[in-house]
């Protein structure tokens, strides 16, 4: 592929010449929108049109042997990921390859006849953001920065403090001043550098933008190596069809903030198709949103194809990205693969929390109530076909957002410690 | 009315590599014209064929995004500082 070099020649955020394979099978960047290409290096917009950047690959013939012969992470699939060959050897998080699975309680109780949920809540800092910053770690090392950052909603900001602490790099993490507080403590407990900024997400989204454009050596996870990041989302997608024995689902119902994800999962699913590692079949891709903060559902229901942005007022902060770069994907998608975009109301999204924790014994943060209250509202508008394999993901675990449902559960009863009491209570 | 008018990195390539310049216009409009008159080529990074802002360009009026104001009609009072960034995500 010709590459263009009318930007930065391939170096690191600090100027460094980069190392022979440093992204393994990764060829360049290509802008999404125009196509244009440039060379691999910490940028995230086309110099032509400001588009987002994609990383582009040469991919050599994968097989599943060689992935089931890899580590039970995600670097079994590093072939597929712009990281070196040597990716194990550089001390990480190690995330991925989350239990799947079969959740025939739930489904009993929506009315589907098989279900899965992808839990993602078991990485190492209770969320997928573990993935994509294991590859925006690695593309940080390989670019030389010396501060590894990003502006978060929470997840994010958990997941970049503890991976630069085991990496050994500065870490400086912003998030909205009003963030949950158990999502500042657990970044906190692994920076010194946690920054509460008085805004939204968007605001530090902006602030982040523009110093990742003043600072030199500084890689902002989901802003100047955000190429390299977002394609850690697809090791969703790969684990999910390598778990269900190399084979796609029919429905998946995935949340959407920056939409992201989503985007990715399906990208994942098309390279599975293309390297012939699973059988080409349709499926149907859905994604989830909070009404308080829905650009993304608000364009699909109207039938538009443009974002107008929100102002986020939901309890679902993980997901409160007013502005989504990747909504307009996310509508393609949707649309074209015959799924659909669904939003449900704060109370809704409480109700699918404790909903999935009495039915399957997982524990989701809001966002994974945002989905499975969506799957639920798919399922009850007659959008999704209760007949066929569906995978639900959570996100992340709900340790980390305890106030959406401390007023909906406690005590069933305080008692006087006799059995007598214990009998009169009404337990059994 | 003379604005401040910061410079994504991307574009440092039409402003001789400054960070931030000055510019005349009373709504975003003007000043992208004004832009456009003393660094030939950028109006056209910023603005799609059909004169819109470019869908992964974020346009700032001091601290509102002009998405949320009047879009390139926003006023741009004198000595305000507007900022154009690429659009990012994360989360």
């Amino acid at each position: 592929m010709s590459i263009a070099t009318d930007t930065s020649p391939a170096t690191g955020t600090t100027g460094s010449a980069l190392r022979d394979r440093a992204f393994g099978n990764a060829t360049g960047l290509a802008c999404r929108e125009c196509g244009h290409e440039i060379e691999l290096g910490p940028h995230y917009a086309c110099p032509e049109c400001f588009g987002p950047l994609e990383v582009a690959y040469d991919f050599p013939e994968v097989t599943r042997e060689q992935i089931e012969a890899g580590p039970r992470n995600i670097w079994r699939y590093k072939a597929l990921l712009p990281v070196p060959d040597d990716i194990e050897q550089s001390p990480n998080m190690e995330p991925g390859y989350t239990r799947l699975l079969r959740a025939d309680n739930l489904a009993r109780e929506l009315g589907l006849e098989k279900l899965w949920v992808k839990d993602d809540s078991t990485n190492p800092t209770n969320s997928f953001k573990d993935r994509v910053v294991a590859c925006a770690l690695s593309a940080a090392t390989e670019f030389h920065s010396k501060v590894f950052a990003c502006p978060s909603t929470g997840n994010l900001a958990n997941a970049v403090a503890a991976a630069g602490a085991r990496a050994g790099i500065k870490t400086v993490v912003f998030i909205p001043a009003n963030l949950e507080k158990p999502k500042q403590v657990n970044s906190a407990v692994y920076t010194e550098n946690l920054v509460a900024v008085n805004g939204n997400y968007d605001d530090v989204n902006r602030l982040a933008s523009e110093i990742a454009g003043e600072e030199e050596g500084w890689a902002f996870v989901n802003v100047n190596v955000r190429p390299y990041y977002a394609e850690g989302s697809k090791t969703l997608g790969y684990e999910i069809a390598e778990q269900l024995g190399w084979r796609l689902p029919d429905q998946i119902v995935i949340p959407v903030a920056s939409g992201s994800q989503l985007t990715k999962v399906h990208k994942a699913f098309q390279e599975l198709i293309k390297l012939g590692l699973v059988e080409d079949k349709p499926y149907k891709v859905y994604g989830a949103q909070a009404t308080g903060c829905s650009p993304v559902s608000v364009a699909y229901k109207a039938g538009i194809d443009a974002i107008r942005p929100v102002k986020p007022d939901t309890i679902a902060k993980s997901l409160a990205i007013g502005n989504p770069a990747d909504g307009i994907y996310v509508l393609d998608i949707c649309r074209e693969t015959g799924g659909a975009v669904e939003d449900i109301t704060d109370d809704q999204v409480r109700e699918a929390i404790v909903l999935l924790a009495r039915t399957e014994g997982i524990f989701t943060e809001t966002a994974g109530g945002t989905t499975v209250g969506v799957l639920k509202k798919l399922v009850e508008t007659g959008q999704l076909d209760t007949s066929l394999e569906t995978v639900v993901i959570n996100t992340g675990h709900g340790l980390k957002t305890l106030d959406a449902v401390s007023d909906l559960v406690g005590a069933a009863a305080t008692i006087e410690p006799s059995y007598a009491a214990f009998t009169a209570s009404g337990i059994i | 009315m003379s604005v401040h008018v910061r410079i994504p990195t991307i574009l440092r390539t039409y402003t001789g590599g400054a960070s931030e310049v000055t510019a005349d216009g009373a709504t975003l409009s003007a000043v992208l014209d004004d832009l456009e008159a003393n660094h030939t080529g950028i109006r056209a990074r910023v603005l799609d064929d059909g004169g819109e802002l470019r869908r992964f360009v974020n346009v700032y009026v001091g601290n509102d995004d002009v998405r949320f104001l009047e879009g390139l009609a926003s006023p741009t009072p004198d000595g305000t500082k507007i900022s154009i960034i690429p659009a990012v995500a994360g989360g």
